[in-house]
């Protein structure tokens, strides 16, 4: 009796100490639930402050590829006469272009449409404001993401006009950019990154295509339509036998070390945050160019016994080029590879190609970004892995193999449909549209104006004014 | 008075300018040009397109003098430019009308 009564106080002493326990950690009060919330709400605030910092950084930097970058780039590589007009044309679609995709075209490139293109609940930019849009950037503002592809926009009708430098009159370059932006950019945009897009991987596409930063949406369909340019307009008067070297390769240089440094605004940025995303997507960026410029200075070196600096800067874009599907699924060792291999493959392509069937794409539109875009886009479903980003989940989570070394060779396919959608688009949309522009206002300068230069004849400028009279 | 041109290689110039001042010349002429004569120009890669540049940068160098200091001036000119490679240049000479200085209105041999 008594050993009961020891363990029956011993148990009931042990009751009061863990009812004791229990009442040291109590329910949260209302006030204590209050404050969690709010310490939530600061977490997530902060978050999205670095992302959205990181975001608008970013698209500071692709703007900077358009002006200065790539208008020195072009700027230099024409003659004395264009430098203006050729600088003007990428100038040009900073303002067109962005009026363009406020009023009409980022609601047909990201708004909810169909596979093909978006709709026009966002003309004007209806609905895109402060808050998010889960399913492209949850922790952005939606102004923030608009605005980043709004950059994209940008340059990619500028880097068609490499194709057609100093022989398109200005009035048929507005034209048939505002064109082009509506029926090639837009339903690319949409399929690739857009919801419901037909290519769209992070959303359920039906072929889901790998493209990062825009391979295939800038590189392929800018390179494919600037060869289709160059075809259609024509030859400059007096190409190949007259020599039309560039005439500042300085201009060049700085425009392309502007490019390297706003490209990790377009490929680390498109991680559409501030998280490792966009650290591994900024090292396999600059991995890449880096290896390009070997690449491309290499096959110079062997082939003409000299390494050019024209040639080493074309290298380190051919790079970024093929990089940019990439960027965000590869890490630094493959990047080092594609770089490479860009670099020696858009090298074969000027060099040889070019030369051998005889179009004037005068500044290697076709050569580096359309040649360099396929490459990297079908490199993208070899070297894909989801150990860097996990873009394919199975039904509960976890992540599924990317690309064809992670075990995934059905991507490859993938990726050709994506190339070979952005081929056609490019080919039918930019013949459509020349043709139409063409049998309207013309395409082309004449051939005095042509040879007096665009400065003068489309701006009544001069480039540089450095005359004997004081 | 006589004119003399002198087509010299542009790294001659500071040697042809000094050797003219030693001998008296006082007023001369420079110009940035390019062009060959039987010297081969050279090759450029852009792009990997080969381009010949067959006009090549030289010095045109202009003086008028008179008669009795040609033949001093052309050996001071040719002692300074001659490097016995093809390219060194030619001088050229001509008769010249009248000479006439813009500030006081001289004219003749007094203007040069």
């Amino acid at each position: 009796m008594a050993h009961r009564l020891v363990l029956g106080s011993l148990l009931g002493l042990l009751l009061a100490c863990s009812s004791l326990y229990a009442q040291s950690a109590p329910a949260p009060s209302a006030a204590d639930s209050a404050r969690l919330a709010r310490l939530e709400q600061q977490v997530a605030d902060a978050k999205g402050s670095a992302d959205n910092a990181w975001m608008l950084t970013s698209s500071a930097l692709v703007l900077m590829m358009t002006g200065p970058g790539l208008a020195l780039f072009y700027g230099g590589l024409v003659r004395k006469k264009n430098v203006l007009a050729t600088m003007a044309q990428s100038f040009a679609m900073m303002a067109v272009i962005t009026v363009l995709w406020g009023v009409l075209s980022y609601s047909l490139a990201f708004g909810s449409g169909n596979a093909f293109i978006g709709g026009l609940h966002h003309l004007f930019l209806h609905g895109v404001g402060a808050q998010p849009d889960s399913d492209y950037a949850a922790t952005l503002p939606l102004q923030t993401f608009m605005v980043y592809q709004l950059m994209f926009a940008i340059i990619t009708p500028a880097l068609i006009t490499g194709a057609f430098a100093e022989r398109m009159k200005f009035s048929s370059l507005l034209c048939f950019m505002v064109l082009w932006s509506l029926v090639v950019y837009s339903p690319m945009a949409h399929m690739v990154w857009g919801k419901g897009g037909l290519l769209n991987a992070a959303l359920g596409g039906r072929f889901p295509c790998l493209d990062f930063a825009g391979g295939t949406v800038v590189h392929v369909t800018s390179g494919v339509s600037a060869l289709v340019c160059a075809l259609y307009l024509g030859k400059r008067v007096g190409y190949p036998k007259q020599a039309m070297t560039p005439h500042s390769v300085v201009l060049s240089f700085v425009g392309a070390c502007l490019l390297w440094v706003g490209w990790f605004g377009f490929n680390a940025g498109s991680a559409l945050g501030a998280g490792t995303l966009a650290t591994s997507a900024f090292i396999a960026t600059h991995f890449a160019a880096a290896a390009a410029v070997i690449g491309w200075s290499g096959a110079e070196w062997i082939r003409n016994g000299k390494p050019s600096a024209l040639g080493a800067i074309s290298g380190a874009v051919a790079g970024l080029v093929a990089i940019t599907p990439a960027a965000g699924f590869v890490g630094p060792m493959p990047a080092l590879l594609i770089g490479l291999l860009a670099g020696a493959f858009c090298f074969f392509m000027v060099a040889t190609v070019k030369a051998r069937f005889g179009y004037d794409d005068s500044l290697d539109a076709f050569g580096v970004h359309g040649a360099g875009g396929t490459l990297g886009a079908l490199l993208t479903g070899i070297f894909a892995v989801s150990a860097i980003n996990p873009i394919f989940k199975d039904a509960q989570g976890s992540p599924l193999p990317s690309g064809l070394l992670d075990g995934n060779a059905h991507q490859l396919l993938n990726q050709m449909v994506g190339v070979l959608i952005a081929w056609v688009l490019a080919i039918v949309g930019t013949l459509a549209i020349l043709k139409l522009v063409d049998l309207t206002i013309g395409l082309r300068v004449s051939e005095d104006e042509e040879v007096q230069g665009l400065d003068l004849s489309q701006h009544g400028e001069e480039g540089y004014s450095w005359e004997v009279t004081a | 008075m006589t004119k003399l041109e002198a087509i010299i290689q542009t790294s001659r110039l500071e040697a042809v300018k000094d050797a003219l001042h030693e001998i008296g010349v006082e007023g001369m002429t420079v110009l940035e040009v390019r062009g060959h004569g039987r010297q081969k120009g050279h090759t450029e890669f852009y792009r990997g397109r080969e381009y010949t540049v067959d006009l090549i940068p030289k010095i045109k160098l202009e003086t008028v003098l008179p008669d009795t200091m040609v033949e001093k001036a052309v050996q001071a000119i040719v002692t300074a430019a001659r490097s016995g490679k093809i390219g060194d240049g030619k001088i050229f000479l001509s008769k010249v009308d009248d000479a006439i200085r813009i500030r006081n209105d001289e004219r003749g041999e007094g203007a040069l």
